[in-house]
């Protein structure tokens, strides 16, 4: 009897038992789905958190003034942070003092940065950019912001204190509906400016919209809107993402010496340091997709147990139809081929709909997650499920027809 | 030319041992030749079924020989004791057993099957098999559509198929009306008349009546072996 003929003999032990056969396949395939998709989860939040991170420039530091536990900064205006006299305020000197050779090898530039608050109106249009800014054009690469439409305003622009400005999507949909902005004129702050620029869509992160953005020259802002106080902060840009915490201390010491700051822990300004932002977000995020393994994990034990169920009483129910065909001549070897390919028919069926199911239902944003698979953890499922159904459906079958006829046939 | 088809010598069938052991079979010897038709009586406990299965080698024996066509069955594996099953022997149960949710030809084309028969001759054989019971118009049926004479008719069929030197029948009416007892009991009669030997268990007189020798058994061993008076020729 040859093994096409065995095949054809487990087809019709699987189509003899169609509930049967339908509630396995269901069960292993609910098993393997349910750990791709969950694995899937989890790395997809992992890599959403590292690809929001990344978006805000993984080199880039940021510097702001006030001491440690006085509030972010980011949050106070400039005159606010004028009047408390006790800290020294960042300056434009400190800045171009970092750009040295000599005491910072690590950094690659930086820019100033004046934020302010102010309501833009075209005609009957308005909007209050979330984020505007005063910078130098180095700002654009330190803080990772692109320019797609029209272009970046020049080193000459900041000397000459042009009022020209970049701004984002939804400033841009805010101001000027669908219109071409490029070359418009706004009123900001009661102060016109031209646009000259448009920025690549960041999307949101959080509940800061990345898009609402407003940035020009930082000498047009003093000039016009802030007046010449202390910098709401700096950002420095680091020659590569491994030496962002060299950069740091760099930044560090030249700014102990400037400010006079005899004690680490009474400086009066703060560093922050997307590098280490993202070791701390990744790890935690890692944590996330282990527990979600786990969750996927049980899931798949359960399935397995499910698996293992069905395929035992199944056997033990077919211990006669294995005494029958022991009765009228058929050898172990083929008994057991048989309900072996049996087994292996409806595991690799319902392992390959898990996987299938998986890679749809991944598709599907869950939680605003979208899920990316991890290519391992569809291998893991599929070959458990797999080894669990043959294993199980194999063993028992064995066992069966291993007993005399007489036995099995007896067997009620 | 007859042969000798059973050969069984001082069979004992053990189950239990020490003081609790009960003996299905105790010292039992047994010669049937080719072309008899041979019913073996007795009440319920006296080792018939057991000696049944023995000859049919489904069960092994505790001590004793048996050969069947001048073989030795009682030293051989479990391989060689699949392909004699499939070969020399065809069984018959009371309670038929088919392969549930299987049609009547499936059925009968299994033990052909086990014994690497290709597809188009199976076919053949097994639905003319069918035809000599007389089911050639419910090949397709399943067993749950058959009446039970039929589904026993299917069983004899199947027995049939692989051509073998022995019918082997263990109650095969126990589960019958009085009608499709008359028929099986008339199809014994015409396959025993072809030249197969055939062997049937019954407590039933009138099943009995129809072979041409009866074997009366009792506790385990054997009470009286004659000619059927009426049948003897």
């Amino acid at each position: 009897m040859n093994l096409l003929e065995i095949i054809r003999f487990a087809l019709r032990g699987l189509t003899i038992n169609r509930m049967r056969t339908g509630l396995t396949t269901l069960g292993i395939m609910i098993g393997v789905m349910s750990v791709i998709i969950l694995i899937a989860v989890g790395n997809g939040s992992a890599k959403q958190v590292q690809s929001s991170l990344d978006r805000l420039g993984t080199n880039s530091i940021q510097i702001r003034s006030g001491a440690r536990g006085f509030g972010g900064g980011g949050v106070q205006s400039a005159r606010q942070r004028n009047s408390a006299s006790a800290t020294k305020q960042l300056t434009i000197a400190d800045t171009k003092a970092l750009l040295n050779i000599t005491d910072a090898p690590d950094i690659k530039q930086v820019s100033p940065i004046m934020n302010s608050n102010a309501t833009c109106v075209n005609g009957s249009s308005t909007s209050a950019p979330s984020t505007f800014s005063g910078v130098w054009p180095t700002y654009f690469e330190a803080a990772n912001t692109k320019v797609v439409k029209g272009s970046y305003f020049t080193d000459d622009d900041v000397t000459q204190g042009r009022r020209v400005a970049v701004i984002g999507n939804t400033t841009a949909t805010e101001l000027f509906g669908t219109d071409n902005p490029i070359g418009q004129s706004v009123r900001c702050g009661g102060i016109p400016f031209t646009i000259i620029g448009t920025t690549e869509v960041k999307g949101s992160s959080g509940f800061q919209d990345g898009d609402s953005l407003f940035i020009a020259p930082i000498t047009a802002i003093q000039n016009s809107i802030t007046g010449y106080v202390g910098l709401s902060s700096i950002i420095v840009e680091a020659k590569s993402s491994k030496v962002t915490d060299a950069a740091q201390t760099e930044i560090q010491t030249i700014l102990d010496a400037r400010h006079g700051v005899k004690n680490v822990n009474s400086r009066d300004y703060q560093t922050f340091n997307q590098a280490s932002l993202l070791t701390t977000s990744a790890s935690n995020s890692k944590v996330f997709t282990v527990l979600l393994g786990a969750v996927a994990a049980i899931s798949l034990l359960v399935g397995g147990i499910g698996i293992t169920n069905i395929m035992l009483v199944t056997v033990v129910e077919r211990t006669r139809e294995i005494g029958i065909r022991k009765a009228i001549g058929a050898p172990k070897r083929i008994i057991l081929a048989q309900f072996l390919i049996e087994a292996t028919i409806l595991s690799l069926v319902g392992g390959l709909m898990g996987v299938l199911g998986g890679f749809i239902g991944s598709n599907f944003t869950t939680l605003g997650v979208k899920p990316v698979i991890v290519p391992m953890s569809v291998f893991l499922a599929f070959g458990v499920s797999i080894l669990i159904g043959v294993f199980f459906g194999g063993y028992p079958a064995s066992r069966a027809a291993s007993l005399r006829p007489i036995e099995a046939l007896r067997h009620e | 030319m007859t042969h000798t088809v059973i050969d069984v010598r001082n069979a004992i069938k053990q189950y239990g041992a020490g003081e609790s052991a009960i003996f299905a079979l105790d010292g039992v010897s047994l010669q049937i030749e080719s072309g008899e038709y041979v019913a073996i009586m007795g009440p319920s406990g006296s080792g018939k079924s057991t000696l049944m299965n023995i000859m049919g080698a489904l069960d092994n024996l505790t001590s004793g020989e048996y050969f069947l066509d001048g073989i030795e069955i009682s030293s051989m594996d479990e391989d060689q004791l699949s392909v004699v099953r499939g070969r020399k022997i065809g069984f018959i149960f009371q309670s038929f057993n088919l392969i549930p949710r299987t049609t009547a030809l499936a059925n009968v084309e299994l033990p052909l099957a086990y014994q690497g028969i290709k597809s188009a001759e199976r076919k053949m054989r097994a639905s003319k098999a069918l035809e000599v019971v007389g089911l050639a118009d419910r090949m397709s049926h399943e067993p749950t559509e058959l009446s039970g004479g039929q589904q026993q008719r299917v069983a004899v069929a199947r027995a049939l198929a692989t051509r073998p030197s022995l019918l082997l029948a263990d109650e095969p009416t126990g589960a019958l009306d009085s009608k499709s007892t008359h028929d099986l009991l008339d199809l014994f009669d015409q396959i025993n008349a072809a030249g197969r030997t055939v062997v049937v268990i019954t407590h039933e007189n009138d099943v009995a009546e129809r072979a041409k020798r009866i074997i009366r058994m009792r506790d385990g061993k054997i009470i009286s072996d004659e000619l059927n008076a009426k049948k003897a020729s």
